[in-house]
């Protein structure tokens, strides 16, 4: 069977313990995965200052190049998987695998790929956004790097958050990944990628691990990402060394100016709650209008009922499958429960015809549901792996008040009281002015943090006049 | 020689024996167990009459959990050692409040047993110990003692509580937790740099790769560690004989409060790491039985939960379901009865269950 190593250093480590990944339709086991014990994570990382002289003396330029080259690898080239037995994956190979362990279709892995390979792309352009065209070259003389090396937890939701790490070896800093248990190919890939581009290899750790394995990392590295649910990740928040990548709780909102021809905005609007299978913390989990706005929530509970579930090899599918059959039904099983405390709707039940818990080629699927709710009622705050949205109405005055942490807003409105307030909330991480769906990403942004400023500070470098 | 096959049944007379002996022990009028004789006024039988080796434990049911949390302890001194001093040991009480189990020479004995498995140029007699792990009201506080001073050294000891370490990583207080492993690991570098005398190390398997991460054991001198406390994978043993403490001899042992200790299976540069871990028979017994049906032992090589039964005159428990799961292994040439290999915690257990952190 296929056994996916550790890399340490970029170098295949197989390790006694570890994980087997099955197809979540079929139930075959599809490959074993090294799992890094944690003291050996920490061994590794003791060695990251050593590491980082790696990359230190390349060029941006090249680093640029290298990573446009890897965008064209990670796309279409076959590239190591287990390099132990010299075994290969194709593209093609590569979304088997990922759309088997991770219930996401096949095309939205190719979607992701290329999300992913766009960020190698513009390596540049995002290095550039995020440090406000600072020199790369001379980096040290206006900024202090904060860290021998990146750690980063990564999830299985979705591998489009990849992007989100790429640029790092490109900033001259190591990364040290815990891919997530579903989804160790994304990683693997890019990382192979690179290194066939050119990188050095000991600027890659690739550490498939339990919680201890992935603690270890946010202990030792002076900076890192982790991606998680609320619950994991709240324990890590404050320290100012770790991004943390929660839930999103992104919003649409439709100003009073939207509501007259609400119902040509309702294509935005399901875009931002189903794209990608709903599954990104920029997927829209709460749609707010001002009182008056049923026929818009009507509207939009119909679209969303016209997605379907089906198979993961349909080339048109739009949901992804639960990994976890259990927590599809926990899930439906916890909405249905909240509908029943009473003042919330499925708006979707009634376009849907069915339930929306669905098996389908042995695979569970949540379909698309849209409640309609007060703003206090829990299901307006959940969000959930599968497209999910609260419809709530809330005067305009009071939606800044009551926004609460929001990844991702997108504004429908010209009334510029609205957008003030909106740009002067304190709980907006990105906003988009228009009829933007909220996955709307430009990754020269910055996102839940800027990858930048979190690696490199600015300071002060003074030379004697001679 | 004795051919394995007659060496097992060897095994099973013993423990047959040894079964007889203790039921008639902890069952009698006037020497043996408050409550044993308690839990005897129920039955409709005399286990003295009825258990006649091992397999008639059966006759006494299933050894329930609560009755070590919840019994007053001294209802498990036997009458026959009346006026001995008695400790208390605990589990680690990851799985609710501690069980609690008395001692009076129990651990002695099960640590000299173990002594005699100690390589003499490894573990040299007369050299002296350091013990860095859980003690507090743990059985180790002693045992660890007793073995050096066995071997005719001196323990020098550096106290864990891994119930505060436990509490730390779940309430997510990661700072806290990497402050108090450096401050073990600190006293422990201090005992080790002062005392040229120390050549052996008792440590926990995270404890081992923190002081590791600090210095060379081989350097200041350690020849033999003996490393258990909480659980240990493959991956880890191999993890140590190759990286941590490549010159070191390396012991991974098992012990468990209400077992003793287990001995392990030695390494034998083959590349196959694996733990298989064998209990100290007579005293104590493993079976590997089917979680749903724990009346069928499943067979070699299948996993199973552990089922323990300890048997001493200090302590008897009978067919106790562990909270471990394992693959049943069979009899070798250096323990003729049966062992467990990869023991883990019982899976159904692991959501819930915060241990290994120490």
């Amino acid at each position: 069977m296929l056994h996916v190593p550790v890399l340490r250093a970029g170098k295949a480590y197989r390790s006694l313990n570890t994980q087997t990944l099955h197809d979540i339709r079929s139930g075959e086991p599809l490959a074993l995965v090294s799992q890094a014990n944690s003291g050996l994570i920490a061994r590794d990382l003791n060695q990251t200052a050593a590491y980082q002289q790696t990359l230190a003396a390349i060029p941006a330029q090249k680093l640029y190049d290298m990573s446009n080259q890897a965008a064209d690898l990670f796309l279409e080239a076959t590239l190591p998987v287990d390099p132990i037995d010299g075994v290969m994956q194709s593209r093609e190979e590569f979304i088997r695998c990922q759309s088997g362990t991770t219930g996401l279709p096949a095309n939205m892995c190719a979607a992701n790929m290329e999300k992913v390979a766009t960020a190698l792309r513009m390596t540049k352009t995002i290095i550039d956004g995020l440090s406000q065209g600072a020199n790369q070259d001379t980096l040290n003389r206006a900024y202090r790097r904060e860290a021998d090396a990146l750690g980063a937890i990564l999830p299985s939701n979705s591998p489009g958050v990849h992007a989100l790490w790429v640029p790092t070896p490109a900033m001259r800093i190591p990364v040290m990944l815990r891919p997530g248990s579903q989804e160790p190919w994304t990683p693997m890939r890019i990382i192979q990628a690179m290194i066939a581009a050119g990188y050095p290899p000991a600027a890659f750790g690739f550490y498939p691990s339990d919680h201890a394995g992935a603690n270890e990392i946010l202990i030792r590295c002076d900076r890192a990402l982790f991606f998680g649910d609320a619950r994991t990740v709240d324990a890590w928040r404050g320290t100012g060394r770790i991004q943390i990548h929660g839930p999103g709780w992104s919003k649409m909102i439709l100003g009073p100016d939207a509501l007259e021809n609400g119902e040509q905005h309702v294509d935005v609007l399901t875009q931002a709650i189903a794209a990608n299978g709903g599954r990104s913390c920029v997927n829209t989990s709460a749609v707010w209008a001002p009182p008056g706005s049923r026929a818009i929530a009507e509207a939009l509970a119909k679209k969303l009922a016209g997605i379907k579930a089906t198979a993961l090899d349909d080339p048109n599918a739009q949901l992804a499958g639960f990994t976890n059959r259990r927590l599809a039904h926990l899930l439906d099983e916890r909405i249905e429960a909240q509908l029943a405390q009473g003042g919330a709707e499925d708006l979707t039940a009634k376009y849907r015809g069915g339930p929306r818990l669905v098996e389908i080629d042995n695979t569970l699927f949540l379909q698309p549901t849209l409640i309609w709710c007060d703003h206090d009622h829990p299901l307006a705050s959940a969000e959930y792996l599968f497209p999910f949205a609260a419809f709530v109405e809330v005067e305009p005055d009071q939606m800044a008040e009551k926004l609460g942490p929001t990844l991702t807003l997108s504004l429908i409105s010209e009334q510029e009281s609205l957008i003030n307030a909106m740009l002067d909330s304190p709980h907006i991480d990105r906003i988009n002015i228009g009829a933007l769906p909220t996955n709307t990403v430009r990754w020269d942004h910055p996102h839940e943090g800027n990858l930048f400023e979190l690696l490199y500070k600015r300071r002060a470098v003074q030379f004697a006049a001679s | 020689m004795t051919s394995l096959e007659t060496r097992i049944e060897q095994a099973k007379k013993q423990l047959d024996d040894q079964v007889r002996e203790v039921v008639n022990w902890h069952f009698d009028p006037e020497k043996g167990t408050p409550f044993w004789l308690k839990y005897a006024a129920s039955l409709d039988f005399d286990p003295r009459d009825r258990i006649r080796g091992y397999d008639d434990l059966k006759l006494l049911g299933t050894f329930e959990d609560a009755w070590l949390r919840k019994t007053p302890v001294r209802e498990w001194i036997p009458q026959g050692f009346a006026g001995r001093p008695v400790s208390v040991f605990e589990t680690g009480g990851s799985t609710g409040v501690p069980k609690s189990r008395i001692n009076i020479e129990d651990y002695r004995t099960d640590y000299e047993l173990f002594s005699s498995t100690l390589s003499d140029e490894a573990f040299p007699k007369g050299a002296d110990w350091l013990m860095v792990g859980p003690s507090g009201p743990r059985r180790l506080r002693l045992a660890i003692e007793h073995l050096a001073q066995h071997r005719g050294g001196i323990c020098f000891m550096v106290d864990l509580d891994p119930r505060w370490v436990n509490k730390l990583i779940k309430a997510g207080k990661h700072t806290e937790f990497t402050a108090y492993r450096d401050h073990v690991v600190e006293q422990a570098l201090v005992r080790l740099k002062t005392h040229k005398t120390i050549e052996c190390l008792f440590t926990t398997p995270k404890l081992l790769e923190a002081i590791c991460e600090k210095i060379d054991l081989a350097d200041v001198g350690i020849k033999g560690i003996f490393c258990g406390g909480t659980e240990m994978n493959a991956q880890f043993h191999r993890f140590a004989k190759e990286e941590l403490v490549p010159t070191i001899e390396f012991v991974p042992t098992y012990g468990n409060t209400l077992m003793g200790l287990a001995c392990h299976k030695p390494y034998q540069n083959d590349g196959d790491y694996t733990i298989t871990y064998y209990p100290p028979l007579p005293r104590a017994v493993f079976e590997l039985v089917d979680p749903d049906q724990p009346d069928r032992r499943v067979a070699y090589g299948e996993t199973g939960r552990v089922r323990l039964t300890t048997l001493t005159k200090e302590f008897f428990v009978p067919r106790f379901l562990e909270r471990d799961e394992g693959e049943r292994a069979e009899p070798t040439e250096w323990y003729p009865w049966d062992g467990v290999s990869n023991l883990r915690l019982f899976t159904r257990f692991s959501e819930s269950v915060v241990v290994g952190v120490y």
